[in-house]
């Protein structure tokens, strides 16, 4: 047996392809990519916006500035460089953020929700690097649990540009990146609509029906005629992980969503 | 050339009501030591500037010290919220916070172009966010090139920064390795600094990946062993992750919260304690080094 959010981690750690360069946020991103670093991608190149490039992590840091990320990097780079030289100009792969609400463009909310800006419900972390990282990588994937309240008609702020008002917005705002490729869930995953760029579900995983998905989606979602169920996680894949997280800080449960992102 | 000299005196003689401040470090150096000083001294009305406000600036919010907060991610990292940020946001409590909210990148460009002696940095970031609309100091503009569009934000300039490194040599040069963050950049665009480092050394030996500091780009230096904690400075001491996790319950409830700054800040100054220990220590240190400067 597994749980929705082991199957989620595994799906995102199956995302990451061996060799490539990957802009990790903490919490749920960061404990894929070092699982895919430990399963089929051992290769991975793991930067932290700390400034760590190429960290090899022996256990899952609790922040993105622990010391074995430095002590384990290829390199070591101050904060404007991991900025300017390595993200802004589209040298990283993929990026992969957590994100509090999303909408059916893939923008990200870490912000604020309800109330005003200067006084909100409920004030978020706030973005972190991840308007950057959404605008700059060659990739995003989005991490995050679905439901109605996370995946949201409407933002309240946008935070992160996803594919902006769909269509061509990323052109017309000069963003870089190909933007949200992938979205993974507890219950799924989503890829954007060629033309469109609204997401559409394209896979389930097993044990869940489209209709949970749908109840679970705060916009009338689009399914995909092609829609797959997933596999589930191998055993192996599941020792990995557990493996993975018992080496991990344990983490309280916090009563709001944090912005992840690629936040410290 | 720097002044080495007691932490307490570095904090009277550079941070006073109603400045703007930058206490820098990314999750690596952070000068908790220092913020608990500007604490006990009871300052007010503060700008605080950091790309990630984290337990250091929850600690000067919710001691009252702060009117406004220039920042770019205000969070627990790996843990959760910072209540005391979220409780000045939400409830005003105890003095409603300004925010001034900006993308890590944007801070980052921000204090490179404060270090520059530039009015602003030209980056790619922003645009489609709501962020522009809600933060002074991000606006278009066009390459004089090409005409392409992208983002300027504007200089940060504070009044001090505050900084914590691994060591000093006694003529107050400063060397800082491992995550290295954004402090040197802060240094260098604000009108005063305080730097405090976990020893004082006779010469600083060469270290892989360090930046110095050259004395006379530094106000103050102070030792503070273990001045970063629950932060940590690489090679002499460990993040506190239990710390930052135990923080998520100090911090939700106001008066708890209170209770733990009388007792480790407001009390530390008078009993023994990290920092007295370490105020002591410079005491020596601080007279040899200014006897060494006379020779």
């Amino acid at each position: 047996m597994y749980t929705p959010d082991e199957m989620m981690t595994v799906t995102a750690a199956r995302s990451m392809r061996d060799g490539m360069t990957c802009f990790v946020g903490i919490g749920l991103p960061s404990e894929a990519a070092n699982l895919a670093r430990r399963t089929h991608a051992p290769e991975l190149v793991l930067i932290y916006e700390s400034g760590a490039v190429g960290a090899k992590p022996d256990h899952v840091p609790l922040s993105i500035g622990d010391g074995v990320l430095a002590e384990t990097a290829d390199a070591v780079v101050s904060v404007p460089e991991i900025f300017n030289y390595w993200l802004q100009p589209g040298r990283i792969d993929v990026g992969f953020l957590g994100a509090a609400q999303l909408d059916r463009y893939g923008n990200i909310n870490t912000t604020m929700i309800g109330g005003d800006y200067a006084r909100p419900a409920v004030r978020l972390p706030g973005s972190g690097g991840a308007p950057e990282i959404a605008a700059a990588c060659r990739e995003v994937v989005v991490v995050l649990r679905q439901s109605r309240r996370t995946f949201a008609e409407r933002l309240d702020f946008v935070t992160s540009v996803g594919f902006g008002a769909g269509a061509d917005s990323r052109q017309q705002l000069g963003l870089s990146g190909a933007g949200p490729t992938l979205v993974i869930t507890d219950l799924g995953v989503l890829r954007p609509d060629r033309d469109s760029h609204e997401l559409v579900l394209t896979g389930i995983y097993p044990g869940i029906s489209v209709d949970q998905v749908r109840d679970s989606t705060g916009w009338e979602l689009a399914v995909s005629p092609d829609v797959t169920e997933l596999a589930p996680p191998s055993p192996a894949e599941l020792a990995a992980l557990r493996r993975l997280l018992a080496s991990a800080p344990a983490i309280p449960t916090a009563t709001v969503p944090t912005a992840g992102g690629a936040a410290s | 050339m720097a002044e080495i000299v007691t932490l307490a005196d570095a904090i009277e003689a550079t941070v006073h009501d109603g400045d703007t401040v930058a206490m820098e470090g990314f999750t690596h150096l952070i000068p908790h030591a220092a913020g608990h000083e500007v604490i006990r001294q009871r300052r007010r009305d503060l700008t605080l500037v950091r790309m990630t406000p984290d337990i250091i600036y929850d600690q000067l919010i919710g001691a009252g010290c702060a009117r406004k907060l220039v920042f770019g991610w205000a969070g627990n990292p790996g843990v959760g919220s910072l209540h005391r940020f979220r409780d000045a946001v939400e409830n005003a409590w105890p003095n409603p916070l300004e925010l001034e909210e900006h993308s890590h990148a944007g801070m980052a460009n921000r204090f490179v172009a404060g270090a520059s002696g530039l009015p602003f940095a030209v980056m790619r970031g922003y645009r489609g966010t709501s962020l522009a609309a809600h933060t002074a100091g991000v606006a278009d503009i066009s390459c004089p090139f090409t005409g392409e569009i992208l983002t300027a934000v504007s200089a940060l300039r504070p009044d001090v920064a505050v900084i914590h490194a691994q060591r000093a040599d006694r003529r107050g040069n400063v060397q800082y390795w491992g995550i290295s963050g954004v402090q040197k950049e802060a240094v260098l665009a604000s009108a005063r600094s305080v730097v405090t480092v976990e020893e004082i050394v006779d010469t600083l030996a060469p270290q892989p990946g360090a930046v110095v500091l050259p004395s006379w780009t530094v106000g103050f230096v102070a030792a503070m062993p273990g001045g970063a904690h629950p932060s940590y400075a690489l090679g002499y001491t460990e993040r506190d992750n239990d710390f930052y996790k135990a923080w998520d319950e100090i911090s939700r409830d106001r008066q708890r919260f209170v209770a733990w700054l009388d007792e480790h800040v407001y009390a530390a100054a008078t009993t023994t304690g990290p920092a007295t220990t370490g105020r002591a220590a410079v005491a020596s240190t601080g007279a040899a080094a200014r006897a060494g400067a006379a020779c």
